[in-house]
């Protein structure tokens, strides 16, 4: 098959699959659960496929897809680079984890969970294949309606408030990436993001400043998206109010600002020019910051999830606007590392509610205030050795390793992520400057906090609140969860074969000529 | 035309943003409505401002490219009003159902 055809299979695949479900009817029957895990499925071969393809072409190939085969600047077009390619399998993985983890019970706890959690796929997908700044907002909606059926999934007040939030706050984003995308449209005169790069090399001075403001506007949008300071307040409420298979997935949406952000900057400001970075550093810093004494203050484990990811938002944003190709490709290997072990921890706080009596999550709560009851007795069988049940210690294992992935310790990837990235920040200029030395404050004080925050929540679950007999762990919901970390811990062991790839991935995100005469050149004749 | 154009997206955005800060869940939706109008009449006006000159080429023969408006603004706009239509009725059930819910149309679902 042809390289280009490749690019658009992962966005067909999930539209099949949508269709499929709403054709067959009721969702919430057994009978279609594994026809549903089959279509997750699929979408990782094909994103397999994808990136191998990729990759086994060579090291600046660029699968370019003109959707109706239209010429370039005027058509639509989908590209799929490397990062696309990457980010796409990331996405195809954790989709594919969450759904059979939601196939044990919480698909039939509303109407149509499957054929949303497939739009949202869609959506996904799409807005990182696209190369088109209007089509990116088209996607950025898909994924974002099929976003807001997913937070109500499961219905209730608990849910309905924050999805209301939810819901507004990314209108009014929605609004500013319209905004965005016009005044770029104005100035430009083009919405093909490589055609933008070519002409914004070339923008008059009495456009410039516009241009210049909407890519600005955008950049606000994005970063609603991405969940950086200040505009990350419905985060927190809306992640933990989703259901845990859907919050699982949500872990990915925030890394779409991330990438957009990336793929808008390099291609269009590209190297050399440090439009706007300076005010991302200092969001990503802020971000940072916010996130790691919201991990902190956290006593519940859904909204510690939900701060790890302001926390892992804010290092990204401080990558990107590091704008080097090392710390980039640190950045790659950290976003791939910080979404599994986010979405696998969403999944394990499912488990672990399950499991916990109901009133341990008020004694956790309850605790903070009034002290540990240290004056209990202790039964002296008890006190030589406990049995910890099967279930409690394979959960407790993959809390630990999750609390190391995401505090960036070793041996992990988190740890490999985080050293990568500052050492090549140090390696970037022949003197550290100040912003290195931020960049580094930030990165290991806030592991430090994550450290704390998930050691504490370790020990009131796993050590205060646990029942005695252990918990019951249904097998399809822990194989999800024991593949996110099996694949963080694989990353591990290949991490040089690994990094190779990320580095030629960035090294081509930062001098994006590549992928500009990738687009120009894709009109096929079919003739 | 510019002047009054751009007081129309002037007044519409900012009304909207008022709304939107508003604590009522009907003002709120109210807002976004009338921002999307605004963002709606900003992205049309980034064809540049026209009269009398049609998006639509009939004549194959001689195409004079001034003769005719930008068609891409038009199109962007179709599609963003389609989609702004979408998100807001999306929002009104929402919206009902915190009504339904909560008792009260307050957006954090508390006050009388």
């Amino acid at each position: 098959m042809d390289l280009a055809h490749v690019a658009i299979l992962p966005i067909l695949i999930p539209m099949i699959a949508v269709i499929t479900n709403l054709l067959i009817g009721d969702g919430r029957s057994d009978r279609f659960v594994g026809l549903n895990i089959a279509f997750a499925a699929m979408s990782v071969l094909v994103a397999v496929l994808l990136v191998a393809s990729i990759i086994l072409a060579g090291d600046a190939a660029v699968a370019v897809y003109p959707l109706g085969n239209w010429p370039v600047p005027f058509g639509i077009v989908l590209v799929a680079d490397r990062l696309a390619a990457i980010m796409v399998l990331l996405t195809a993985v954790l989709a594919f984890a969450a759904l059979v983890f939601a196939s044990a019970h919480w698909y039939r706890n509303g109407t149509n969970f499957f054929p949303l959690f497939h739009a949202l796929t869609i959506g996904l997908y799409g807005a990182f294949l696209t190369g088109d700044l209007f089509n990116l907002f088209v996607f950025f909606e898909i994924l974002l309606a099929a976003s807001y059926g997913l937070v109500l999934h499961g219905g209730g007040r608990n849910r309905v408030r924050p999805a209301l939030h939810y819901i507004a706050v990314n209108l009014v984003a929605s609004s500013l990436f319209l905004i965005g995308v016009a005044l770029i449209y104005g100035t430009t005169g083009t919405l093909n993001m490589a055609d933008i790069a070519r002409v914004s090399a070339q923008l008059g001075e009495e456009n410039r400043g516009l241009f210049e403001a909407g890519a600005a506007i955008l950049g606000v949008a994005f970063l609603v998206k991405a969940g950086a300071w200040p505009l990350h307040f419905w985060l927190p409420t809306a992640y933990s109010a989703a259901v845990p298979p859907v919050a699982a997935l949500f872990a990915i949406m925030t890394k779409v600002g991330f990438y957009a952000l990336l793929r808008l900057w390099t291609l269009v400001f590209g190297e050399g020019n440090d439009f706007g970075q300076n005010t991302l550093f200092v969001l990503g810093l802020l971000t940072i910051a916010y996130g790691s004494l919201g991990v902190l203050q956290s006593k519940a484990l859904d909204r510690l999830a939900s701060y790890l990811i302001i926390v892992s938002a804010g290092t990204l944003l401080l990558s990107v606007a590091y704008n080097d190709p090392g710390v980039t490709a640190g950045a790659l290997f950290y976003v791939i590392v910080a979404t599994l072990a986010a979405g696998a921890l969403f999944l394990l706080k499912d488990i672990i509610d399950q499991g916990l009596p109901a009133e341990a999550q008020v004694l956790a709560v309850s605790l903070e205030f009034y002290g540990d009851e240290e004056d209990e007795e202790i039964d002296e069988d008890q006190e030589v050795s406990p049995t910890i049940p099967a279930g409690t210690a394979l959960i407790s294992c993959c809390f630990a390793i999750i609390a190391l992935l995401m505090a960036g310790l070793p041996p992990f990837a988190g740890f490999l992520s985080k050293f990568i990235m500052l050492s090549s920040a140090f390696d970037a200029s022949n003197a550290p400057t100040a912003a290195t030395w931020w960049y580094t404050a930030a990165m290991i004080i806030s592991g430090l906090l994550v450290l704390i925050a998930m050691v504490r929540n370790g020990i009131n679950i796993f050590w205060t609140s646990m029942p005695e007999e252990g918990i019951q762990v249904r097998v399809a919901e822990i194989q999800p969860i024991i593949g996110l970390i099996g694949i963080c811990v694989l990353m591990t062991l290949f991490a040089g074969p690994i990094l190779d790839i990320l580095n030629d991935t960035a090294a081509l995100l930062h001098s994006p000529q590549a992928y500009i005469d990738a687009v120009f050149t894709s009109m096929r004749n079919t003739q | 035309m510019e002047l009054t154009l751009a007081i129309a997206i002037g007044v519409l955005t900012a009304s909207g943003t008022y709304l939107v800060l508003r604590p009522r869940t009907f003002q709120v939706i109210i807002g976004l409505s009338l921002i999307s109008y605004g963002v709606n009449l900003f992205i049309l006006s980034m064809g540049r401002l026209r009269t009398d000159a049609p998006p639509i080429i009939t004549d194959k023969a001689n195409i004079d490219p001034s003769q005719y408006a930008d068609p891409v603004p038009q199109a962007l706009v179709l599609t963003a009003i389609v989609i702004g239509f979408a998100m807001t009725a999306l929002f009104l059930v929402v919206m009902l159902a915190t009504r339904g819910l909560s008792g009260n149309d307050h957006v954090d679902g508390k006050g009388s």
